[in-house]
């Protein structure tokens, strides 16, 4: 586990911000101030080392006890009709939490990242895929082939850490690496010795045209014209054959950067791509998110009630919805009547705009254009209280430490603390 | 707690202390068995009513990464069975998969007080112990996949079997797993490196090593005696599903070499025949086998008409399958410790191999001498839901409801069996052993599967009933822990239920030769691997024994 010496470092920290569960962070603690001596990145970095911000809860932008607070949020969520609690961005405890005062209150869960989830669930419930964890990359991969998505923006440390590396079966240098769609943003992807990425670039509007031709042509199927996208076929065909060619390919996409009506379709016609691979080598798909607690999110409330995301509980039972339980089509009809927005990890993911009274339960920091009815700063999972996240290959759950004493209560203190009060309302 | 209570004027089976349907009291205080308590306990008057301790699922998938992408991928397994919010308990949904409240509840309500997931991958306990917190009512524990573990493998193709026990032992430390799990022993890294293959032979040699699955089953059957585990290495048989597999079980038997090991799912693994065709039954070989061979316990792995989820470790198995479905399918490869395969399934009458799995399950059932090692299971979900329990016991007690079932079944299979010539009908004694006391007993959970003095008040009512699938659906009073969690056909209270785990000792020094292979390897820091403390609210140490013969 993360130990500290006596100087307030730490070491083998976690990261709860970069999705891939980075873990041998060196960080340094004064006060309240962190600082990432090893092993940051641009993401790490900023999400560890931004300051402490505002901890005093509000209402309406005045300064009150958390008793206060914790009040009037119960208040507000008894008293509605059919609450939203969305963000949900928090640790497996803060999800536990949220849930259960969801089935209390007979209200909406939904995640601040479904929307982008949904373009991976959606593909999992129709007809399943093959995926693979970042160890067996690490070790097995020999092929990586991201589509649609400059991994290095998101996860800057993918590359150094389970691509440029030698694993058990295959050493980084007869490891190659190919982009379909966009380039990527800088020179993470070259590997140690120079080599760098093919890239087939496009728009990410041709992109579902491509990946389905590339289909095709893993398939030996005859195709009657020479470019789609502008990626030249014969490129694609010498990309099939590789795939094939390959001892254990791995396509990685990340869910957020597909930004286009019906990215699902795309993903579902990539992992179908997988499947048909398999049929004579192996090939993988990995997925990548699992920033802001969206895999501890959809796992905690896939355990307690069978679905990912976007479950209402209205009518005293778990009911799935992928589209009409969307935290913006909900707020747009109007169809609920009071919002809780939790955002433990980040300060600048603040509530959407709403004319419904609202519960915010946040990083301190947030600057709101118009004050939320309440305002509960809570403390990060990771740096204020220990806890646990899941990494973006699913199987992995991270234990967080608790870095430094800021006082702040966890998000599962403060939700457990609003559903005693909710249960004290519905029973007086 | 500290709470009293008397059941008076009950029919009780117990089995490990010899009490077959005598009507006499069972007095508890402070969650155990006692000899008496005080005139003004509380009095639970069974009259027309059997008493006995709750039941014990050996083998069940309820727990983990596996098993939630299960829940996850099938919305469909969930939205026909819900479980509405009632009084303090949780929301949730049912299906072959349910979710983790209902999972509890619903192993309660027939009287299950204790269940055991069955496979989990080192780097996955975490995960499973945070469901298991989850799982209410049930005391819990895991086991750990260990027989396709390349860090293993290497130390036993080098022959370094010392180090390979402490590691066994620090592993199991480390995840606060229970018992060792061999799943397709050696099968991942074909599988995994590129040919889409599986290890079908004991004495084939596994790519990437100078290994053979013989090697793999013989050192992990020794580790779990020599460590003295409570429970042995639990085998899941390498070619499950195949035609003349039964040859491939024999084997892994008798490489136990007369040392304690349990063969899990026998039924998958009991088919006779030519590899591709239809199976035919080779029940009576297994049966035969095990009956002489006191060191070998299974499960039977029943399967049940109707739906299912197969999801397996055993990911090659799935890929097979999936090809003849063309069904939804999901593969996950694990962190090189493990691999996974789930796909929704259904077993149909009319279909001639699933109709003769389900008869080769109950020959093995009723062709055992000894109950006591051949307990019950549907290795939940893959041969059927642990909802299908009662059907299951009421097939065993019940000669002329089987042979009615056996009728609507497909003709061909059920000739191709012996099931039609069984008159046997199972005791109550005997349904006691094979869903309580034998599968404690294997466990080596001392305090559970019985009602003697000092034993764990985990304990069912039923009311009598010629049905025995009506009566064992739904316990009419289910005693956890010394409190009365369902009472009249109510839920009383939640309750949390404990985890079970070893804590086997080993040389410290191993640390040094498995610390550079994580550094080398793993994809989280050697430091952060072991699950701590924190994971476990009501954690139960398991004292390992001494070391078995
Ligand atoms: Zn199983």
């Amino acid at each position: 586990m993360a130990n500290r010496n006596e100087q307030g470092v730490w070491e083998h920290v976690p990261s709860p911000f970069c999705g891939i569960g980075s873990d041998d962070l060196k960080i340094r603690v004064s006060g309240s101030r962190i600082e990432v001596l090893e092993n940051g990145d641009a993401v790490t970095r900023e999400a560890f080392e931004q300051p402490l911000g505002e901890t005093r809860p509000m209402i309406s932008g005045k300064p009150v006890s958390l008793e206060e607070a914790v009040e009037r949020a119960a208040a507000v969520l008894a008293e509605a009709e059919l609450p939203l609690l969305a963000g949900l961005a928090t640790d497996v405890a803060g999800m536990r939490a949220a849930l259960s005062l969801a089935d209390r209150l007979g209200a909406v869960v939904d995640n601040m990242n479904s929307r982008a989830a949904m373009r991976n669930i959606l593909v999992l419930q129709d007809s399943g895929w093959m995926t693979t964890t970042l160890a067996e990359v690490k070790n097995r991969a020999d092929l990586l082939l991201v589509v649609g998505t400059d991994v290095e923006s998101l996860f800057p440390r993918f590359f150094q850490r389970h691509i440029w590396v030698d694993g058990m079966f295959v050493e980084a240098a007869d490891r190659e690496v190919v982009y379909l769609g966009k380039a990527p943003s800088g020179y993470a992807s070259v590997s140690p010795d120079g080599r760098k990425p093919t890239v087939l670039a496009c728009e990410d509007r041709d992109l579902p045209a491509v990946v389905s031709m590339l289909r095709l042509l893993v398939n030996d199927r005859p195709v009657g014209v020479d470019s789609v996208g502008g990626i030249e076929i014969q490129a694609l065909k010498e990309l099939a054959g590789r795939l094939k060619s390959a001892n254990y390919g791995v396509i990685a996409w990340a869910a957020g950067a597909l930004e286009w009506e019906h990215a699902e379709l795309t993903v579902q016609i990539t992992c179908e791509m997988i499947k048909d691979l398999n049929q004579r080598t192996r090939c993988s798909g990995l997925p990548l998110g699992g920033r802001e607690g969206d895999q501890t999110a959809t796992q905690v409330c896939g355990w307690q009630t069978g679905y990912p995301v976007r479950v209402r509980f209205s009518r005293g039972i778990p009911e799935y919805d992928p589209y009409l339980n969307a935290t913006e089509r909900l707020l747009e009809e109007g169809e609920v009547d009071a919002l809780l927005w939790l955002s433990a990890y980040n300060s600048s993911r603040l509530p959407p705009r709403v004319g419904v009274p609202t519960v915010v339960l946040g990083r301190g920091g947030m600057n709101f254009d118009q004050p939320p009815e309440v305002y509960i700063p809570v403390g990060v999972p990771g740096i204020d209280h220990a806890g646990h996240t899941y990494r973006t290959d699913n199987v992995v759950a991270v234990r967080l430490f608790k870095l430094r004493d800021s006082g702040l209560p966890s998000s599962a203190q403060v939700l457990e603390a609003i559903e005693r009060a909710v249960r004290a309302k519905l029973s007086s | 707690m500290g709470s009293e209570l008397k059941i008076i004027n009950g029919r009780v089976y117990d089995p490990i202390n010899d009490i077959d349907g005598e009507i006499r009291d069972v007095c508890i205080r402070d969650g155990k068995i006692v000899e008496s308590v005080a005139d003004d306990a509380k009095v639970i008057d069974a009259a027309g009513k059997v008493v006995m301790p709750g039941g014990v699922d050996m083998h069940c998938h309820i727990a983990g990464h596996k098993v939630n992408l299960a829940r996850k991928f099938q919305p469909e397994d969930h939205r026909h069975d819900v479980q509405p919010r009632v009084g303090a308990l949780r929301s949730g949904t049912g299906g072959t998969v349910p979710s983790t409240f209902t999972t509890g509840y619903r192993y309660a309500t027939l009287g299950y007080t204790t269940a055991m997931e069955a496979a989990v991958p080192p780097m996955g306990a975490r995960h499973t112990l945070e469901e298991l917190h989850d799982t209410p009512v049930v005391d819990k524990g895991f086991y750990l996949l260990l027989a396709n573990n390349v860090c293993l493998n290497q130390l036993l193709e080098q022959g370094r079997h010392a180090e390979f026990r402490d590691a066994v032992a620090w592993w199991l430390n480390k995840s606060k797993a229970y018992a060792i799990k061999l799943v397709n022993p050696g099968g991942d890294e074909p599988w995994k490196g590129r040919k889409n293959s599986n290890v079908h032979d004991l004495d084939q040699p596994i790519s990437g090593f100078d290994l053979t699955p013989r090697k793999i089953i013989k050192a992990l059957i020794d580790v779990s005696n020599d460590l003295g585990l409570p429970h042995p290495a639990h085998i899941h048989c390498n070619n499950l599903g195949h035609s003349g597999n039964y040859a491939t079980t024999l084997e892994t038997m008798k490489t136990a070499d007369g040392r304690r090991a349990h063969i899990t799912h026998i039924q998958f693994h009991s088919y006779g025949g030519e590899v591709g065709k239809n199976p035919t039954s080779a029940a009576r070989q297994i049966v035969d086998y095990i009956n002489e061979h006191p060191n070998i316990s299974a499960d039977v792995g029943q399967v049940m008409f109707g739906k299912a989820t197969i999801m397996t470790a055993d990911a090659p198995l799935t890929w097979l399958l999936r090809n003849m479905s063309k069904d939804k399918w999901i593969n996950a490869d694990t962190e090189c410790e493990s691999g996974c395969g789930i796909i929704p399934f259904s077993y149909q009458e009319h279909v001639y191999t699933h109709a003769i799995q389900w008869a080769i399950g109950l020959e093995l059932f009723l062709l055992s001498k000894d109950p006591w090692r051949m307990v019950l299971s549907t290795d939940h979900p893959n041969g059927g839901s642990f909802e299908n329990y009662p059907r299951l016991i009421r097939l065993l007690m019940d000669k002329p409801f089987r042979d009615e079932q056996a009728k609507r079944a497909n003709p061909k299979a059920i000739a191709n069996t012996s099931l039609l010539d069984i008159d046997r009908e199972f005791t109550m004694r005997e349904i006691v052993i094979v869903t309580r006391a034998g599968p404690a007993r294997l466990l080596g959970l001392e305090n559970k599967g019985h009602l003697g003095v000092g034993a764990d008040a985990d304990i069912t009512i039923y009311d009598e009933m010629e049905d025995k699938e009506a009566m064992f659906n739904a316990a009419r009073y289910v005693i956890k822990g010394g409190e009365l969690f369902i009472d009249n056909h109510e839920f009383r209270f939640d309750h949390e239920g404990s985890v079970y785990h070893v804590s086997p000792s080993y040389n410290p020094e191993i640390e040094r030769v498995l610390k550079p292979f994580f550094e080398d390897y793993y994809s989280v820091q050697f430091e952060n691997y072991p699950v701590s403390d924190h994971y476990i609210a009501r954690g139960v140490t398991v004292p390992t024994g001494q070391s078995q013969p």
